[in-house]
Parts: C-alpha cells; sequence; structure tokens
C-alpha cells in the first residue's frame, strides 16, 4: 500500500485537508499545535489503497521539540511514496523553507498553498505554473476548509502518486542550515512568482484585536466570554438533556420494563437497574456536551485561544507557567488528554511537567455532567449557572495553588514565540464533524468505560445475594462505610463514597453510579438526592469531583508523557490530598457559620 | 539617525528591521521559520498588561513574544521605510 505523508507547518491547515480527504474528523482549531500525534487515514486514490498520514505541524525538521521529533522520526523509519506540502498562501514568504528542506532531501512531493480565500481577500496573488516550475515540485492553490481548488489538488495527488516510486527511508542524521544560500533562492523565487501588496493588513482582526487585546478590557472581556459560554451550554443544554432523559425514561417503562419482565427478579434488576439506567443517565447528558464542544469549536477555530495565551502570559509567568499552558487549560476543559499531549510543543521538560501537573484540575467535560446533575437537583435554575461557574474558578484557585507550591520543583525559562493568527470562523461542516466527533467519542466510552463501571456499581450494591440493595449489609454499603471515617469530615456519604471510587475510572460513571446505588434515574433520581443530601454535601461532593484523581485514561496519558513512575504518583496523591482538604474545609466551615 | 537597539525597547507603533537573533540553536531556528529573517522589516503592534509580551508583526505573520527575550533581539530604528 502507497504511503502518503501530509507535512506542514502548524496551523497551515493540514487537519483541515486530512478531514476533507479522508472524512475523518480529526481535531481542528485556529492554533498552531493542535495535532501532536500521527492520525492515519485509508482511501482509495487513482484505483489503489493508500495509508494518509496526518503528522504534527513543524516549522522545520531540525527536532528541537518533541512534536518535530516525532516527524523526524516518522520519516526515520517509514518509507514514503508521497509528501503533501501543506503551506498557507498568505505567509508563503516564510512557510516554503519547509519545502526547501523536503527538496534537499530528495522527497516526492506535491505543494499545496492553503487559505486561498484568504490570500485572494489579502490581494495576494501567486503564480503557482512559475512557482512550481522553480521549487521542482507541482503546485496547487486552494482552500481545504471552502473547497475551492480542491478537484485539481485532487488529482494532482493521483496523479502524482502514481508516478512515484517509494522513497527508501531516510536518514536524517545530516542537519539543514537554513544557510543564506537557501534564503536567498527562496527570495529569489518568491520574487519571481507572488505579487504581494505592499500593505497587507487583515483589517478585521485588527479592529478585533483593538478591543479584545486592550489593556484594560482584554482580561475583564476574556473573563466575559467564558462566563457567557457556559451559561449558554448550561442555558441551551439543560432542557436538551431534560428532553433526552424524558426519551430514555419512556423508553424504559413503555418497551424494556415489559419485555423483561418475564426474567427472573435478579438478572431483571441486573439489565434494568444496573446496566440501562446507569449508562441511560449517562448518556442523558451527552447532548450537554456536544453543545458545549460546540461552543469550544467556535472558540478553538475563532483563533482566541492565541490571545488568551497573549493577555495572561505575565501572569502566568509569576506562576512558573506561561500563555501556552494557560491555553493548555483551557483545552482541558474538553478533555484532559489532548490538552495534554498538546504539551509536545514545549521543549523545556520543566515547564511540560509543571503544565501537565496542573492540566487534570481542568474541569473537563465528563466532570461538567456531575456538576450539571448535581446543579440542576440541588439549586434553583438561576443559582445553577453561577455554582457551575464557581467551579470553572475553583479550576483556576487550584491551578494557581498547586503552581505555587510546586514551581521551584519544575524551574524553566523557556524563551517562546507564538503565532496570532487571523480570527476565522468554523463552517457548519467542521462544526457537524466536531459534534458527531463527541458522539462517537462518547460511545467508544460507552462501550468501554462507563458500561463495564456500572455493571460493577450494581454487583457491589446486590452482592451478598439478598441484601438490600445499596444497604449497609451490601459490599458497596461495607465499603462506603470503611471509608467514611475519611469521607464524613468532608460530608460525602457512604453513597457518595462508593460513586467517587468508580469516578476513578471515568468520571461520568459518578452519575451513572448514582443512579444504579439509588435506583432512580432521571427527574426521580434528582429528586430522590434532594431528598438525600443537601447543598452543602452537594458543593463539597462537587468540589472534590473537581480536583481529586483524574481519571484512568488521563493517568496513563500522564505515564506515557513524563516516562517517569515518581512524577505519575505525585500527580495521583497531591490532587487526592488538595481535594480532601478543600472539601472538608469548605464543609466543616459552612456547617460552623450555620448552613 | 539610525541606531541598533534592543527590540524589547520600541514601543507601540514603532517599525524597525531585524539585525541580529541572539537565542540560542533551537530558539533562533524557530524565529528564523517564524520571519525573524536579517534585514526584514518588524513593527511592535501593542504590549500586554502587566508587563506582558510584545504582540509583533512580520510580513502576514503575527507573533507574540516576552520582554526577556526581545531584549535578545537586536533591531536598526527608524527603518528606513515604513512598509508594514
Amino acid at each position: 500500500m502507497k504511503r502518503i505523508a501530509l507535512i506542514g507547518m502548524p496551523n497551515a491547515g493540514k487537519s483541515t485537508l486530512f478531514n476533507r480527504m479522508s472524512g475523518a474528523s480529526a481535531k481542528v482549531a485556529n492554533w498552531p499545535g493542535v495535532t501532536v500525534d500521527l492520525l492515519s487515514a485509508k482511501l482509495l486514490l487513482a484505483g489503489n489503497m493508500a495509508e494518509l498520514v496526518d503528522l504534527p505541524g513543524i516549522y522545520d525538521l531540525h527536532g528541537f521539540s518533541d512534536d518535530e521529533q516525532i516527524v523526524r522520526h516518522f520519516l526515520c523509519n517509514n518509507t514514503v511514496d508521497l509528501v503533501i506540502i501543506v503551506a498557507n498562501a498568505t505567509q508563503i514568504d516564510r512557510q516554503l523553507t519547509l519545502a526547501l528542506q523536503l527538496k534537499s532531501l530528495g522527497l516526492p512531493a506535491v505543494l499545496l498553498l492553503n487559505m486561498a480565500d484568504e490570500a485572494k481577500q489579502l490581494g495576494i496573488s501567486i503564480d503557482t505554473q512559475h512557482l512550481g516550475d522553480e521549487l521542482g515540485y507541482p503546485t496547487v492553490l486552494l482552500s481545504a476548509k471552502y473547497g475551492q481548488g480542491y478537484h485539481d489538488a485532487y488529482q494532482l495527488i493521483e496523479s502524482e502518486l502514481q508516478k512515484s516510486q517509494a522513497m527508501p527511508t531516510l536518514s536524517l542524521e545530516q542537519d539543514f542550515v537554513v544557510d543564506q544560500e537557501v534564503e536567498d533562492k527562496l527570495d529569489n523565487i518568491i520574487r519571481h512568482s507572488v505579487d504581494v501588496p505592499i500593505q497587507t493588513s487583515h483589517s478585521v482582526t485588527e479592529r478585533i484585536d483593538n478591543i479584545m487585546l486592550n489593556k484594560w478590557l482584554g482580561l475583564p472581556l476574556f473573563f466575559t466570554i467564558m462566563y457567557l459560554m457556559f451559561e449558554a451550554v448550561y442555558t441551551i443544554g439543560a432542557p436538551l438533556q431534560d428532553g433526552v432523559a424524558w426519551l430514555l425514561e419512556g423508553f424504559r417503562d413503555l418497551v424494556l420494563a415489559p419485555l423483561l419482565s418475564a426474567l427472573p427478579p435478579l438478572l431483571n434488576s441486573f439489565l434494568l437497574e444496573g446496566v440501562f439506567d446507569g449508562v441511560a443517565t449517562v448518556a442523558s447528558f451527552v447532548p450537554i456536551v456536544i453543545v458545549f464542544f460546540l461552543f469550544m469549536a467556535i472558540i478553538e477555530d475563532s483563533g482566541y485561544l492565541s490571545r488568551a495565551a497573549f493577555l495572561m502570559d505575565a501572569l502566568m509567568t509569576r506562576l512558573g507557567l506561561d500563555g501556552r499552558s494557560f491555553v493548555m487549560l483551557l483545552m482541558g476543559f474538553g478533555c484532559n488528554v489532548p490538552a495534554l499531549m498538546g504539551t509536545r510543543t514545549m521543549r523545556s521538560r520543566g515547564l511540560r511537567l509543571l503544565t501537565m501537573l496542573v492540566i487534570p484540575f481542568s474541569l473537563c467535560s465528563a466532570r461538567l455532567q456531575v456538576f450539571v446533575f448535581m446543579t440542576t437537583a440541588l439549586f434553583s435554575p438561576s443559582q445553577a449557572p453561577l455554582v457551575l461557574f464557581s467551579l470553572y474558578m475553583m479550576t483556576f484557585a487550584v491551578v494557581i495553588l498547586t503552581a505555587l507550591l510546586f514551581k521551584g520543583q519544575f524551574n524553566s525559562s523557556e524563551p517562546f514565540a507564538l503565532e496570532l493568527p487571523p480570527y476565522r470562523f468554523p463552517t457548519s461542516r467542521q462544526m457537524m464533524l466536531r459534534g458527531w466527533h463527541e458522539i462517537r467519542h462518547f460511545l467508544r466510552r460507552a462501550t468501554k468505560f462507563i458500561t463495564i463501571g456500572v455493571v460493577l456499581v450494581w454487583i457491589l450494591t446486590n452482592m451478598p445475594f439478598g441484601v438490600e440493595p445499596a444497604s449497609s449489609a451490601s459490599w458497596s454499603g461495607w465499603i462506603g462505610e470503611f471509608m467514611s471515617p475519611i469521607l464524613s469530615p468532608a460530608g460525602i456519604n457512604p453513597e457518595l463514597t462508593v460513586a467517587l471510587i468508580f469516578g476513578f475510572v471515568a468520571k461520568e460513571i459518578v452519575i451513572g453510579a448514582l443512579a444504579v446505588i439509588y435506583g432512580m434515574e432521571g427527574s426521580a433520581l434528582m429528586q430522590g438526592m434532594a431528598q438525600q443530601i443537601d447543598w452543602v454535601q452537594a458543593y463539597s461532593f462537587m468540589l472534590f469531583t473537581l480536583i481529586y484523581t483524574p481519571c484512568l485514561a488521563t493517568i496513563a496519558t500522564l505515564r506515557s508523557e513524563a516516562k517517569s513512575a515518581w512524577y505519575t504518583a505525585l500527580s495521583l496523591a497531591w490532587p487526592l490530598t488538595l481535594a480532601w482538604c478543600i472539601s472538608t474545609g469548605f464543609y466543616q466551615a459552612a456547617r460552623y457559620l450555620g448552613y | 539617525m539610525k541606531q541598533i537597539q534592543a527590540l524589547s525597547s520600541l514601543v507601540a507603533g514603532q517599525t524597525a528591521t531585524v539585525q541580529a537573533l541572539h537565542t540560542d540553536l533551537g530558539f533562533q531556528f524557530r524565529l528564523n521559520a517564524l520571519g525573524f529573517r536579517i534585514g526584514k522589516p518588524i513593527k511592535v503592534i501593542r504590549t500586554a498588561p502587566f508587563n506582558g509580551p510584545l504582540h509583533l508583526k512580520l510580513g502576514n505573520t503575527e507573533v507574540m513574544l516576552r520582554q526577556q527575550d526581545a531584549d535578545n533581539i537586536e533591531v536598526l530604528y527608524p527603518d528606513c521605510v515604513e512598509i508594514i
């Protein structure tokens, strides 16, 4: 099978092209360095199956950071039949360096000048024929996002692939010195094939930045936008969650319950109150997660994340972190795992480890489900979004505390320069892909962790045989009682304790587990919860859920990224200790004050 | 009178020409790739609050760079023509 590799600078649009060619939904964002791992897809090109590989964006082939190493490693260990060089046409003056480096290696390639739409708006005209001849690579102008020129690009890739011979594995030992000769050649090529107006500017971006990056308004605007986003997620998502819960409840009562009624009681209870209630309760929160990710997609694609890095860098520096760490924290609001992997663009190990230590405190979408559930059950509709926002602020508070305490251990002063791309808006197609991606992500987790988790919870609450489910005689009761000296000072009762234990695997299981433990689902479960615990206990439980040990997938990523057992142990023990202290502190203080 | 000075000494709105990059090799490659090349014009658009990073423009690329790193970049100011 032939192999094609996508290579280009960060934020040149490789993943957008990858998605367009393969129909996949790789994550894209207007932020340099979203793809940090290899993604591959099989597709039919010119009558043959070919493997298309999306590589992390790199500035050059020197390999000074982990993501650049990944690309070097890939090129050294794999034969490649064709390289697709993706370059941002509006920045052609500097992005062609990579093409020249690849040319010096003798790799067969085509050059795709992406973002043709923006180049046109800026009045940049490129003679692709001349440029291609000078460079020795066939060249096409296209917009991977909107599709102009895509047909030509596709045909070019097909015909070049048929012609090309697989390159033997490369040895990249040689160094690529960007010497004056290469630069002169580059300048020469560009002078003859590219026409750039003397005065170019993304005037819309400039005007937006004048407000967004204003010295006094910038930071207040950032937090206002964040608050409005979470308020909107809650306002749009909560009724959707209600609707899905109602549908699932109807399905259970009208279809599933009669169908399973013939089964022996224990098996019936296992399937209905164990598997179905548990998984359905988690599933009802998927719409909220989708709404959340649609908003995230807009923010990520807008280019605002780089601006957040710009605004926050000075403050983050005082914590031993930097603007990129802050952006990774924001990305962690979606899922901690890709945020941890995003730190690969950092070259200093100290900075990377400190950033990875604080990312798990990011209130990820799985925890969001737990908090939406708890706040809806125990707070009024007007209070709920504020409570939710306070938990997001808690993320920052815990991050600040942790960074200040540990910055001495993870020292760094890495110089870095970060691109501020122009503002962009995702297409509806990109947003739909993102929504679909999240549904698939949930289904995969549901089949792996969530079902197994709720089944285990059911077993714990119903064993040994014949006990009252979840009573103190059941296994879960024993565990709850056993842990109660530790967790009762934080107001966390035995039932909640069992849910927390399973939340270690995946945070969504916490709600599924509560459904199984209380033997209810949907609105009945929320009412049941409200009768069992008060708001002080609920908030203490949410604080604990936010801060304590991250989920299994996050820990596995931390371990494989840091490659240190000591560090992994620290990233397990510290959050657990902190969670207990903060929850207990809050609970005892609230009770002392008479709440 | 043209004069060589540190990039960090420019204020918002000023344009200069890149003269030298006194950084380690890895960062020099990164800066090169971002468009910091000797003889190229560079403009300071603004600085971030709390003595934060500089917002710079080189050609069609906008970049943020910390003050302490901008200390190590020499520029020639004023530039002959204001072309960005």
